[in-house]
């Protein structure tokens, strides 16, 4: 091959960009760390070919799940990458405080710059691939079942939605086998970020990761507002949602509004690192506080994107575990909408630093704290919820009250980061990073583990282990307490925040504490696997296929576990908030329609897979300068998009006589069932039909 | 009422009208800066004063956008993104423009 | 609901096809929401404009490098092409020959072309004298922002030549036309556009 076809077809690569290559050349406790990921990802990776092989389920992947426009699958594989993801973020955490608790004076295990890919990597993963994509894949799993719809408004945008997630999750995951990522943390600030400071590939495979991240979230919010705006099933009005469905909308817009600034500044770093632009560089009129400004513009709604759904989720969980119905729909309906407006004037409050004046700040330092008057309500709304209600402690019920105490605790030191002078003195310290843990980890992680708890047997079709459940939901509640206060300590202290090394011995015994509260925390992850494990082993025993396991309140609970791809034999007709409550009260809430009618579905398409691939493929060009692939990707996705627009044959019908099937044999096994008082709701007694107390 | 809206001459008078009233405002933007006879605050001000009733016109026009209670929904979305649009453009200009100050 | 009341912001079908005039509702509420998004992806870079104004860096100045003249006519393509595509959904919407569809979207194609040799012309004199987007952060925010609006041209201008084909081979079913409405948005949503751009970008870097 002559010598310069090499770099025009590869760019930038160099063999020692592999870190196997690196830690044969130079074997130390760094370099055999990241081969060890790399070769773990491979391993996996390999395992997972081989296993799907083994088993022949190639065909079924592909054709009921990979080119599936169904909504329900799509939600189910958002939430496999969420929790792959989950995985490796949870390790880096490890890692992360190991480091530090070792690196006490000496250089500790990683070296500074891989230290920095780690907290780099584990915030844009936790934020971008794990948090969007979990919540992302329960609207989409429920929103529809809720408001009585057969499915999303833009099924196929749906999946490409979901394949432009696993692009930008692929491109997260490939640094860890070919390159290197970025060590700008989850913000990526320039100047540290531009081309001058940082020549390598890593701060591009953080653009392109983030850009194709937020162009799928944007994607998905235009879909779930209009899914909910138009797609109600009929006497549904607005006000007659489940919260749930409330909170999806509000963050669906915050998705549609949010997103741009991120993809804004993502892009102006994009053309200054490859084109040679000046928005953010040092010189020759370069701005980089606008970046901070165009970035928290994203990220301060970001916060309520992955919160407002849990507040949704925390809802419905209080209520159904309370035997109550929610105290104070309308006054949570309002703060949710306050809370998703005020969201966007406050950003400036991530900045308050920056060197602008002192009443600027104080501007916003108000709007912050104005945030918590809403905030404040709901917690009041929940607890009064609560309140003379019969609470039962399943896990999903544990996660909320521990969220309870723990986002109230997060809250009060959010006030004390909102007044500008207590800020400027724990600004850039661990303090900072105790708070935002302290309110995601409680308010967004358990909210979704809660989901995830409380959904699965509607999903599965059968119940979760209720023991490994509240092991998995103490250790993440205990892990959480013992790894995230003593940072406030030492935040107060002084500690400044991404620091790989300290020489400060009296900060050991915290640093200790932490490392054992991340231990418990990933025990808690261990635990959730046992529990899946366990419960599958045991499915036979806990199935719910009559499909209302915890005498629920909203639609998704009126139909069977799991679900038929059609969702609903005839399409609800609703007249008040808690109709198939009402109706088991009233007796008769699975009449079945009177004439069973053919029902129309999207057909798979291979349009979303194609699209993804392209894109990573485009993407992974980019960052190490193989244009002729870039540019190939880029055009397959344009081809496939005019392509497809010509197809007219795009639906199927599900035959009448098939519909009438399903729906016999579920209404069949729901008259065999045995109605079960909620104190057993726990026990193999329960087939997923309540009994009713009028 | 449909009867009327469904008319194509009708239709397309509409379209021309934005069209001339366009037009003309364009010109008088174009002609303001092109042979100046205002002091410059004054043009500028006028300037995007005429962009802003241009947009109205080209909006209502040409996008059709009414105050229909059947289109409401549709209605919200744009007003709520004017806010969302003022709160960041004006949020950028004053926050950056205070730090500026500040620098120099 | 009939299908004379108007269903979304936009040409409304109406009458002409009840069935499309139906399903227009929540697809035109959806491209909506995108515009909107759009929308603020192109305010935020007047807003990036607004700020990096002053950097000039030394280098060239708007006064040194807008000319008004190409400009006001690059104007005036962009707006007629606007009027052409709107006499092009009346006559998709009231079922005229698709001739005439043709014609008009013919027309309203070699308009947006035009617009673009216009401003790829007017790119390559700044470029030619030394203003290119490397030179300052002025030139950097400019060459985004402009640009940008001249990429979605390209991208309308591509789809109204896909339009073109499948009226051809389709011919015009419900998808054609709730399709043809929505370039109709995204065509005006530029114009607006522009206008910010020629009244916000062009026009005050020429007040003396």
């Amino acid at each position: 091959m002559s010598a310069p076809l090499l770099p025009a077809l590869l760019g930038r690569f160099r063999w020692d960009a592999l870190p196997f290559v690196r830690a044969w050349e130079n074997p130390n406790a760094n370099e055999l760390i990241a081969a060890g990921a790399g070769a773990l990802v491979v391993a996996g990776a390999l395992f997972m070919v081989v296993l799907i092989t083994r088993l022949g389920r190639w065909r079924w992947l592909w054709t009921e799940w990979l080119t599936s426009l169904d909504h329900k699958k799509i939600g189910i594989m958002y939430i496999v990458i969420a929790l792959v993801m989950l995985a490796r973020a949870l390790i880096e955490a490890n890692l992360m405080r190991l480091q530090q608790a070792v690196a006490i004076g000496n250089p500790g295990l990683v070296a500074p710059e891989h230290f920095a890919e780690l907290f780099s990597t584990h915030g844009s993963i936790m934020i971008f691939f794990m948090a969007m994509p979990f919540l992302t894949g329960l609207i989409n799993y429920l929103v529809p079942l809720q408001i009585g719809a057969r499915d999303v408004a833009y099924p196929l945008l749906n999946a490409i939605g979901l394949w432009l997630t696993a692009a930008g999750a692929g491109l997260m995951m490939a640094p860890l086998v070919i390159g290197r990522f970025s060590t700008g943390g989850w913000s990526g600030y320039p100047p540290f970020t531009e081309i001058g400071f940082n020549p390598g590939v890593g701060p591009d495979y953080w653009i392109w990761a983030i850009t194709l991240g937020s162009i799928a979230s944007t994607l998905a919010g235009i879909n779930i507002a209009v899914t909910i705006y138009k797609m109600r099933c009929p006497g549904m009005t607005l006000m007659r949602m489940p919260l749930f469905a409330w909170t999806s909308l509000c963050t669906a817009i915050l998705m549609i509004f949010a997103m741009p600034p991120l993809t804004v500044a993502t892009a102006l770093l994009a053309l200054d690192r490859y084109l040679d632009f000046h928005f953010f560089t040092n010189a020759l009129g370069g701005n980089m506080m606008h970046y901070a400004n165009l970035f928290w513009m994203f990220g301060h709604p970001e916060v309520y994107i992955v919160i407002l759904p849990a507040f949704g989720i925390y809802s419905e969980v209080v209520s159904t575990f309370s035997s109550k119905e929610l105290y104070g729909y309308n006054s949570l309906v309002i703060a949710t909408m306050a809370i998703a407006v005020l969201s966007f004037t406050v950003w400036l409050h991530h900045f308050f630093t920056m060197g602008q004046s002192p009443s600027l700040n104080a501007v916003f330092g108000i709007a912050t704290m104005a945030i918590g008057v809403p905030t404040g309500v709901k917690i009041y709304n929940w607890i009064w919820t609560m309140f003379r209600g019969e609470v039962r402690f399943t896990t999903p019920m544990c996660y909320a009250l521990a969220f309870m105490m723990t986002f109230v605790l997060g809250g009060l030191t959010g006030i004390i980061l909102a007044f500008p002078p207590l800020d400027y003195i724990v600004h850039n310290t661990l303090f900072l990073v105790a708070h935002f843990h302290n309110m995601l980890i409680s308010g967004t992680l358990y909210g979704l583990l809660a989901a995830y708890t409380f959904w699965f047997p509607k999903a599965f079709g059968f119940r979760l282990d209720e023991r490994w459940g509240k092991i998995s939901c103490a250790c993440w509640v205990i892990g959480f307490y013992l790894a995230f206060m003593p940072l406030y300590v030492l935040g107060a202290a002084g500690m400044a925040r991404r620091t790989p090394a300290v020489m400060e011995t009296a900060y050991r015994p915290w640093l200790y504490a932490a490392e054992v509260g991340a231990l418990v925390l990933f025990c808690g992850f261990v635990a959730l696997l046992v529990q899946l494990w366990v419960s599958l082993r045991n499915r036979a025993a806990t199935r719910v296929f009559a499909g209302d396991p915890w005498d629920g309140r909203a639609l998704e609970w009126s139909i069977a576990a799991p679900p038929p791809e059609y969702n609903f034999a005839r399409l609800p007709q609703v007249d008040q908030r808690h109709w198939f409550f009402d109706a088991k009260r009233k007796g008769a809430p699975y009449a079945p329609p009177a004439r069973y009618e053919d029902i129309q579905m999207p057909k798979n398409s291979a349009v979303a897979p194609i699209i993804g691939i392209a894109s990573t493929a485009a993407g992974f060009a980019l960052v190490w300068h193989m244009w002729w692939l870039a540019i190939l990707g880029v055009l397959a996705v344009v081809a496939t998009v005019i392509t497809r627009s010509f197809a007219r044959d795009t639906h199927r019908l599900i035959p009448a006589s098939a519909v009438e099937r399903m729906e016999r044999t579920w209404l069949d096994a729901v008259a065999r069932a045995r109605p079960i008082p909620r104190e057993m709701e726990t026990t193999p007694a329960n087939a997923g039909l309540a009994e009713v107390h009028p | 009422m449909s009867e009327r809206r469904d008319d194509p001459r009708r239709e397309a008078r509409g379209y021309v009208l934005g069209y001339a009233a366009a037009l003309l405002l364009t010109s008088v933007a174009f002609a303001l800066v092109r042979w100046p006879v205002l002091a410059s605050t004054a043009t500028y001000a006028l300037v995007l004063a005429l962009a802003l009733i241009q947009i109205v016109v080209q909006f209502r026009c040409f996008l059709h956008i009414g105050l229909k209670r059947s289109t409401r929904d549709d209605l919200q979305l744009i007003l709520f993104s004017s806010l969302i649009i003022a709160l960041m453009v004006g949020g950028t200009l004053v926050i950056l423009f205070n730090l500026r100050m500040r620098m120099m | 609901m009939t299908a004379g009341e108007t269903k979304h912001p936009g040409l409304n079908l109406g009458s002409t096809d009840a069935q499309a005039h139906e399903a227009a509702g929540s697809a035109l509420f959806g491209f909506w929401a995108f515009l909107m998004s759009d929308a603020v992806i192109f305010a935020l870079l007047f807003a990036t404009y607004g700020v990096m104004l002053p950097a000039t860096a030394g280098g060239p100045t708007p006064a040194s490098e807008y000319k008004i003249g190409p400009t006001f006519l690059e104007t005036l393509v962009l707006l007629t092409s606007s009027l052409t595509y709107g006499l092009a959904s009346i006559a998709m919407k009231h079922g005229a020959a698709q001739a005439s569809i043709q014609t008009w979207l013919g027309l309203t194609l070699a308009l947006g072309l035009l617009f673009l040799g216009l401003e790829l012309h007017d790119f390559a004199g700044m470029i030619a004298h030394g203003a290119t987007p490397m030179r300052s952060g002025f030139l950097s925010a400019f060459f985004a922002l402009v640009p940008l609006h001249g990429l979605h041209v390209l991208a309308g201008s591509l789809w109204i030549v896909v339009m073109m084909a499948q009226l051809r081979i389709i011919g015009l079913d419900a998808r054609v036309k709730i399709n043809l409405l929505r370039l109709g948005l995204f065509w005006h949503f530029l114009d607006i556009i522009w206008i910010a751009i020629f009244s916000t970008v062009y026009l005050p870097g020429l007040i003396p």
